[in-house]
């Protein structure tokens, strides 16, 4: 497609800029049509040799250059008007290098053979100061090079190549379907993601990737103007690693909550409209819902709840680096110590088993190869209830007597440097056959909670309070009513080890993160979550609701 | 070419507009130089910097609006790039919300947001930083993780309406984590700065070290409601939200008059007036507080002046953006970029003196909303809290999980200490009452 025509079919290209770009997205606005230009690996050789080279030259022993065009695209609306629509593009270098023995790590968007040597200079240079105070030297696993190869996301349609105008429609109709339903207010909005990143190393690699993410999402505020209260609800979405196809709903995706919850879960393809609809009236709702009475409950939680369960609780504390203590004065260390997984403690019931996969179909963190080239994989973290592994990336294998890397370190632009990044986690389903409904029939006193609400989690990942978008009580195996102001309190192993199992692998769904942070400088990256809804029992839920007066 | 001086920068702004056959057209050049280094287990983990300039060029026809951007220089690319703005313009839907462009503003006298120490910074500066925080901590026998980061850039912008403007400015941050080696101390400090000079890493590394020893062996006391001492850092956090920054960023006059807002009132309006906070509560912002030097004018060309968000408990003033302000009638003010909140003489270790029984916490961690309609967040203690009796610190304490809101709390203070530097804004340490701590945790 020629850029005039794309332009053309946009119709509403980059106009009304009046709100920022999305921070997290990063890169300048741009034309829309230079979404859709690409960039020639040949070109990009020629230019990552330029920085090996360089890097060579000024001392460095082992050297990587990414070579990073991030695109993106948010469509921003409210009600009935488009707020915003931004094109973004994100084009440099970033040269890491070990030089004496240290790491060093320079970016440049000046994209030519000169700018990148000069980078790559700067990045020897700035391993030389380093290594005058450090004491130990960089121990790299070995990683073989695999010459010229590449890999892309397997998408059906590029949401690129789809006209802005029937984006924006599709926002707006979904706004319409709110506002029809009940709704005061209504927020929506699609990210849409292209990573065309280059990778070459002195390994011996020139790694071309072509990552795309997409996230159609939206909130919906009703408000009691009487009262003086409102609520809201937001999307059950998930980012998902796909393409614009996630956009066109299939029956066969939805998978519906428990009788009596009209809650709908979505797959593969996810129905905007018809979950538009539902929000707003889960808003009103919400309005007049009893607030819950503190105390223990069998919580039977949805997979788009329990993704950031799994997330906060399971992914998080496995990070090797966390482990470690290297993001001890950011994000924190870990309970899930060396020598805590030494002892054999039991990090949850037998019916845990929890994996690692960086090639799941249609999760947002499947890519061929890590940002240091090497080949992603699926392993084992939790194995019937025991911590049997951690994440880990070149520089730490040796740390705990392992030769290989997983394959889980990444950058979230050209510009910042690789570090330890968390690969898709997910929960695998129970292996006997149950449905939603028959695991909430042997639920006495419980609560179902569906949708990603308000989270938080200590340092070492120990003690979490969780909300959700939607609550409903259980009694006596049936879903009674909504419940308003729910959150609950546990310890990760005190809850992993409450867990009653999972339903079957027909109700198995990913949740995704879009911007999960970490780091300093801290960058964001994109992760899903699997698993079936799951039961927990007696888990402490407290009450939030608060008088400011 | 990343700092450019403002005749530079306008001489490519001004060629820029020349190229220009749209109604209005608006042009911002802004760019940086920037520098860190990472340590954790007392060695260096990662290291970088990154330049970059760009331009981004708005043209208007009637109420469409495009942007377009470049980051080189030359007369062809600067051409292009404003014919690419017009070319969106052209196609774009008029915008309901639209606003014409600002025209000549005057802005206050640039305050000293730039300093050349911190433009100057070298790799192996911050080398010999991170090295002093190393050693310290190796001779104490302490494990550290820290991080150093610097700045320096510039903003400049132009239009066809006559406004003018440009600014420089620096920035350093640095913060630090000591853990004693059995794992059961942790302390923390933190510093951020326009000029280095004011920096020195050691002195920061010997305040999170004792913090850390202090802390070692902490008791476990059971939750509910304490009156705490809240250290700077514990109200507004350079790495994670903070209960003083959510209120401040609560003050939008758009969610107020629409009844999204703790601000909204009953049937409508906002409570815009009302004495929402203990008396003693201050909260203004000024550009060109010494200390905090930030940008005078916001993003959008508006001036950024001295403006009071809360005196003497009472809410004087909400942000907006233009729009809203032409269709509701009120003043026009932007979002401020940092904010001072007005406290006394006392220092953190006075406020403890006068405690008979309560918590000292030195920060808080992974600060979330729980529901907006009351401003409720919780989060968690980390990295030093302790337990204060008779105006001692008698023992360290294992750490809680709170919920509460800036709004109660701001009703239950009893002290108000003496301002510091954190994250670009001034903030004094509050001692408050019934702050409330739901649960434990064991997290160190």
């Amino acid at each position: 497609m020629k850029r005039r025509d794309f332009v053309g079919l946009t119709g509403l290209a980059t106009g009304a800029l009046f709100l920022p770009t999305f921070p997290s997205l990063g890169g300048n606005p741009v034309d829309p049509a230079r979404l859709l230009e690409a960039v020639d690996p040949a070109v990009n050789k020629r230019l990552a040799d330029a920085a090996l080279n360089a890097a060579k030259a000024a001392g460095a022993t082992y050297t990587d250059v990414r070579i990073g065009r991030y695109l993106n695209q948010s469509i921003f609306t409210r009600e009935k008007q488009v707020q915003n629509i931004a094109s973004g593009e994100s084009f440099g270098a970033g040269v890491r290098v070990i030089a004496n023995g240290t790491w060093g790590f320079a970016a440049t968007n000046t994209v030519t053979e000169a700018g990148l040597a000069k980078a790559a200079q700067l990045a020897v240079q700035i391993a030389k100061a380093n290594s005058k105070v450090q004491k130990e030297q960089v121990k790299l696993a070995p990683q073989q090079g695999y010459g010229t190869v590449s890999w892309k996301t397997p998408i059906q349609q590029n949401a690129f190549e789809v006209p802005v105008k029937q984006k924006v429609e599709l926002l707006l109709a979904a706004n319409a379907k709110a506002l029809e339903n009940g709704a005061s207010f209504v927020n929506s909005s699609l990210f849409q993601i292209n990573e065309q990143k280059y990778f070459a190393s002195t390994d011996g690699s020139y790694i071309d990737q072509d990552v795309h993410r997409i996230w159609p999402t939206f909130s919906v505020t009703a408000i009691d103007k009487a009262s003086g209260k409102f609520r809201s609800r937001d999307a059950m979405s998930a980012p998902m690693g796909l393409g614009y196809e996630y956009l066109t709903p299939k029956a066969a995706d939805k998978i519906p909550g428990p009788a009596g919850s009209d809650v709908i879960g979505y797959k593969n393809s996810y129905d905007i409209l018809e979950d538009a609809a539902a929000a707003a009236k889960h808003a009103r709702a919400k309005l007049t819902a009893k607030s819950v009475v503190p105390g223990k409950y069998d919580l039977v939680l949805d997979p788009n709840h329990l993704g950031l369960t799994i997330h906060e609780s399971v992914g998080h504390p496995t990070e090797l680096d966390r482990v470690l203590g290297y993001e001890a004065n950011y994000a924190g260390t870990s309970f899930a110590t060396q020598e805590w997984k030494a002892k054999n403690i039991p990090f949850g019931s037998k019916q845990v088993n929890i994996v690692a996969d960086k090639l799941q179909p249609g999760s947002l963190g499947a890519v061929g190869y890590d940002d240091e080239g090497v080949k992603t994989k699926q392993w084992d973290l939790i194995k019937e209830g025991k911590l049997v592994d951690y994440q880990k990336i070149r520089d730490q294998a040796h740390i705990v007597g392992q030769k290989e890397s997983d394959g889980c370190c990444y950058a979230d632009s050209w510009s910042s440097v690789q570090f330890q990044r968390m690969p898709n986690v997910s929960l695998q389903p129970g292996k006997e056959k149950m449905s939603v409904d028959e695991m909430v029939s042997k639920v006495d006193k419980g609560i179902f909670i569906a949708g990603r609400g308000s989270y938080s989690i200590d340092q070492q990942r120990y003690n979490f309070q969780f909300g959700g978008q939607v609550f409903y009580a259980i009694d006596k195996g049936k879903i009674t009513g909504m419940l308003e102001d729910v959150a609950y309190q546990a310890n990760t192993q005190e809850f992993w080890n409450s867990c009653a199992g999972s339903c079957d692998q027909s109700d198995y769904r990913l949740f995704g993160s879009f911007f999960d942070g970490k780091g300093q400088p801290s960058q964001v990256s994109a992760v899903s979550h699997g698993s079936a809804t799951t039961r927990f029992n007696g888990v402490n839920v407290i009450n939030t609701a608060r008088k400011i007066g | 070419m990343a700092i450019l001086s403002q005749d530079e920068s306008q001489a490519i702004l001004k060629k820029v507009l020349s190229f220009s056959t749209s109604d209005e057209c608006e042009a911002t050049l802004s760019g940086s130089n920037g520098g860190n280094v990472r340590s954790a287990r007392n060695a260096i983990s990662t290291s970088g910097a990154a330049d970059d300039v760009s331009l981004a060029v708005e043209a208007r026809f009637g109420k469409r609006s495009g942007v377009a951007t470049c980051n080189e220089f030359d007369d062809a690319t600067l051409r292009r790039c404003v014919q690419r703005a017009e070319e969106i313009a052209k196609l774009a839907p008029e915008s309901p919300e639209y606003m014409p462009l600002l025209g000549a503003q005057t802005y206050i006298a640039a305050p000293k947001s730039f300093a050349a120490s911190t433009a100057g910074i070298t790799p192996d500066f911050r080398a010999m930083q991170i090295g002093k925080t190393m050693k310290i901590c190796d001779e104490k026998k302490v494990t550290s993780a820290a991080f150093l980061n610097d700045e320096a850039g510039f903003v400049a912008k132009r239009n066809n309406k006559g406004l003018e403007a440009y600014q420089q400015y620096t920035n350093l941050s640095f913060s630090i984590t000591v853990r004693t080696p059995d794992g059961t101390g942790s302390g923390y400090a933190t510093g951020d700065y326009n000029d280095a000079a004011g920096f020195d890493a050691g002195t920061l590394t010997q305040v999170a070290a004792d913090k850390a020893a202090m802390s070692r062996n902490a008791k476990a006391i059971e939750p509910g409601k304490y009156t705490v001492i809240l250290e700077p850092a514990a109200l507004v956090a350079n790495t994670d939200a903070s209960l003083l920054a959510a209120l401040m960023n609560a003050l939008d006059a758009r969610n107020a008059d629409e009844g999204r807002s703790f601000l909204s009132k009953k049937g409508g309006g906002n409570r815009k007036g009302e004495k929402l906070f203990d008396e003693r509560v201050t909260i203004y912002s000024d550009p060109t507080n010494a200390e905090i030097a930030s940008l005078t004018f916001a993003g959008d060309g508006r001036p950024q002046k001295k403006m009071t968000w809360i005196e003497k408990g009472v809410v004087k003033n909400l942000y907006t953006s233009r729009f809203w302000a032409q269709k509701s009638g009120i003043p026009d003010i932007p979002r401020p970029g940092g904010w001072i909140m007005e406290g006394g003489t006392q220092s953190v270790q006075d406020m403890i003196k006068g405690t008979a029984k309560g918590i000292l916490v030195t920060r808080l961690w992974y600060i979330r909303p729980v529901d907006p309609q009351t401003l409720l967040y919780t989060g968690l203690t980390r990295d030093g809290t302790f337990y204060i009796e008779n105006g001692k610190i008698k023992h360290p304490v294992k750490n809680f999980r709170f919920n509460e809101s800036p709004i109660i709390m701001l009703n239950n203070l009893e002290a108000i200490g003496k301002p510091v530097r954190v994250n670009g804004n001034l903030v004094p340490p509050l001692k408050i009452r019934d702050f409330t701590f739901t649960s434990l945790s064991d997290a160190v």
